[in-house]
């Protein structure tokens, strides 16, 4: 079995790097020129939606998730539906009591 | 699979192993700043309005300027690995010791913040802050506790990538000694003969004699990308998924702060 082969994949171009890098600033624009205007209550989940989406392009591309195999995308799934466990029932509590 | 064989050839490391530790250890942290974010979310569902006020405190533009240096530091740390990748170990040390300077920079900016707030009398259990609003309190207690982890989480990743500016110097490498009774014997009498790819002589060393006492072999494999292999790399790599996940709390740590206004 070739090892080196299965764990060496194509390097990724410097250019891919760059537009993410610009994506993410371009992101970062739009949250804070939306943080500025009023919308209310549903700011926030505008605010957590671009974090969000930032996250992910930081998840995908800078650490490689894209090109990883399932396993790490399980590891990342698991503790994501943790995490919306806790919160929501949490909430369940804090809501109705 | 004749894993035994190619352990005694490259001392073999488990890379993919490797990878699933340092994501495991990642996950962890997302399920420590996890529960900071649900209590978070708990106060600010309870305590709305005082949470608006005391985040106009904040000043949006320095936390605007923090997180353009904390991407931009994250795009240094991809192209440092993507140097190595494309074996070019200059860049990739160039870019690390960036990252490592815009960490330090984000640092300053948030020794000056915090000073700032500090000066003003707003530190967990002050005076000041006694007198505000109990989900004023609360707030700043979280901002804080949250930033002063993240940093805590950004000094770490420093001295990390610190490390690996000088693990990236010496790799990959080999050294070979050979001493009295270690194997001197062995080679005594012979001479090193360096052949090129034609088999012609490039270098030869003089015979060894009885007055060597000891010979070293220092060999660099860097520039033979034949011998280059990503996976003695996997320290940086690692240490790179740490810096973006510090990177990643931040983009959730920016809006919820500075952003509520």
């Amino acid at each position: 079995m070739d090892r080196d082969h299965d764990e060496q994949h194509e390097p990724v171009s410097y250019g891919v790097y760059i537009l993410t890098w610009v994506t993410l600033l371009v992101l970062t624009s739009i949250t804070v020129t939306v943080a500025g205007m009023d919308f209310g209550s549903v700011s926030v989940f505008v605010a957590l939606a671009i974090a969000s989406i930032k996250a992910t392009v930081v998840l995908y591309y800078f650490m490689h998730l894209k090109y990883e195999s399932k396993l790490f995308h399980v590891m990342l799934y698991v503790v994501l539906v943790t995490l919306v466990i806790f919160i929501g029932l949490t909430f369940t509590d804090i809501l109705f009591r | 699979m004749n894993t035994a064989h190619s352990v005694a050839l490259h001392h073999h490391k488990d890379y993919t192993g490797s990878k699933i530790g340092i994501w495991l250890f990642l996950m962890t942290e997302v399920l420590l700043f996890g529960g900071m974010f649900l209590l978070y979310a708990v106060y600010r569902s309870n305590y709305a309005e005082d949470f608006h006020a005391a985040a106009n405190e904040l000043d949006t533009l320095v936390g605007t300027v923090n997180t353009m240096i904390l991407l931009t530091s994250s795009l240094t740390m991809a192209l440092s690995i993507a140097g190595i990748h494309h074996g070019n170990r200059k860049l990739a040390i160039i870019m690390l010791i960036l990252t490592v300077i815009f960490g330090g920079w984000f640092m300053v900016n948030k020794y000056f913040e915090w000073g700032a707030k500090i000066a003003h009398g707003i530190y967990p259990g002050s005076e000041v802050l006694g007198h505000h609003p109990k989900g004023e309190l609360i707030f700043f207690g979280l901002y804080f506790t949250m930033t002063g982890l993240h940093g805590v989480h950004v000094i770490v990743g420093m001295i990390l990538l610190t490390v690996m500016i000088f693990k990236v110097l010496n790799q990959p490498r080999k050294k070979f000694e050979f001493v009295d009774g270690m194997g001197l014997e062995r080679v005594l009498g012979g001479k090193f003969i360096v052949k090129g790819k034609d088999g012609g002589e490039v270098w030869s060393s003089d015979e060894l004699d009885d007055s060597v006492q000891s010979v070293k072999i220092d060999v660099k494999y860097w520039p033979v990308k034949k011998r280059f292999r990503i996976a003695d790399f996997n320290q940086l790599e690692n240490s790179g998924l740490y810096w973006h996940i510090v990177d990643i709390i931040w983009i959730f740590l920016f809006p919820l702060f500075y952003l509520i206004t």
